[in-house]
């Protein structure tokens, strides 16, 4: 484990290859969410949250059970399983333990199981981190940070879009441009400006 | 018959997956970098619709209600792994194009959307027909969305040079440009729209 390794990972995942902004990976809770900044908070945190652990548990599922059993190609059908009984199963304890957080998170929950960011993290973790379908050395911490700042990155672009979004709804738009071509092309501009930002990565 | 022949045409017109239901659009704006990628992956979605929607209406009154979603993600997975794997073998250039929206076509709301809302309430031969007519309209948008990227990034069709003097504007090719193009075509898909005397589109749901 080295500390710069990571700080690439983080500069590289929240900037440089932002998920929403770059790779094209959770656009409809980016669509769907970014009306206002509090949602968008929340959202982010669960999202955050979801890729954190599913990147964890799928990261030891592939290596201690597809791996051992020559199994790798099951990949897709394990892990959209695993993402998916993990949300529901995070969703209903949290709505056993604690009203105001699933208040504020639980309901964002349903929707994170169809986000393909989420799968899309734990896929990007098995291509950069294996060679030659062995784990490179530290990769379980590099997943999870990955994963983790994948996330970070996730809530940036959520909360910028959620700001301009706000000043949006009182600015004179073309009738037909309102809605989603706007939030298009707004997520556009915002785009252009993160490829200021390449210049970073090698 | 000709309820069979609207099932097939209404996934091109009313209700395309792109430009009328507005859904699947994390593969749309990522992989339609260039035509023949578009084409690709308009194939790949076609192959998993049709393949999903016939084992998902052949098996429909097997599955109970409460646990459907997990089994249909269950066939859909099962189609994609076929997929990934054939596209591996014999189109790895492809393969490499398109890179991880291979596996995440498990995630594309349209084929979900269609075995909830179709496949599992309708006979075999509509669904076959549901799931292709709404994989050639997937196919259609992305092709659109591409073919103007690539003439305007690149100045090519499927990677033929077709204006010699035109300076290509890269950012067309990048992820901005994806952005751009979608929401200009929305909004002229509105523009139409209206003109018509109808509302804006809206989405309905939060998948991808």
């Amino acid at each position: 484990m080295d500390l710069g390794k990571i700080i690439a990972i983080a500069i590289s995942m929240i900037f440089v290859n932002n998920f929403i902004l770059s790779k094209f990976l959770g656009l409809c809770p980016f669509l769907g969410v970014s009306k206002e900044s509090k949602p968008a908070l929340s959202m982010g945190a669960a999202v955050i949250f979801v890729m954190t652990c599913s990147s964890i548990m799928t990261w030891l599922i592939y290596n201690y059970l597809l791996l051992p059993f020559n199994i790798g190609y099951l990949r897709t059908i394990t892990f959209i399983l695993v993402i998916a009984a993990f949300v529901q199963f995070i969703e209903m304890v949290i709505r056993k333990y604690s009203n105001v957080l699933y208040r504020s998170l639980g309901i964002y929950l349903p929707l994170i199981t169809t986000n393909c960011a989420v799968l899309g993290v734990t896929i990007l973790n098995i291509n950069n981190f294996y060679s030659g379908g062995k784990a490179v050395k530290a990769s379980f911490i590099y997943s999870t940070f990955q994963a983790f700042f994948a996330g970070v990155g996730f809530l940036v672009a959520l909360i910028l879009m959620s700001g301009i979004r706000e000043r949006l709804e009182l600015s004179d738009v073309p009738e037909s441009l309102k809605g989603i071509p706007i939030a298009f092309i707004v997520a556009s501009l915002m785009s252009l400006a993160f490829m200021g930002f390449s210049g970073f990565s090698r | 018959m000709k309820t069979l022949i609207k099932e097939f045409t209404k996934g091109i017109t009313i209700e395309n997956p792109t430009f009328g239901l507005i859904l699947g659009l994390c593969p749309t704006l990522a992989v339609s970098t260039s035509l023949i990628n578009a084409l690709g992956m308009g194939v790949a979605a076609t192959f998993v619709l049709v393949g999903s929607n016939t084992i998902i209406s052949l098996v429909r009154r097997l599955i109970p209600g409460r646990i459907r979603l997990p089994a249909f993600i269950v066939i859909i997975a099962t189609f994609v792994t076929i997929c990934e794997l054939a596209m591996k073998a014999y189109l790895p250039a492809l393969d490499s194009a398109l890179g991880i929206f291979v596996p995440l076509i498990v995630v594309n709301c349209i084929i979900l959307a269609r075995a909830e809302a179709f496949a599992s309430k309708n006979k075999v031969l509509p669904s076959i027909l549901d799931g292709l007519g709404m994989g050639v309209g997937f196919t259609i948008g992305l092709s659109v969305i591409a073919l103007i990227r690539e003439i305007l990034g690149a100045g090519s069709i499927a990677g033929i040079k077709i204006l010699p003097g035109f300076e290509p504007v890269a950012m067309m090719i990048l992820a901005p440009g994806a952005l751009l193009t979608l929401g200009l075509l929305i909004g002229l898909t509105n523009l139409l729209r209206n003109l018509r005397g109808k509302p804006n589109l809206s989405r309905k749901g939060g998948c991808c």
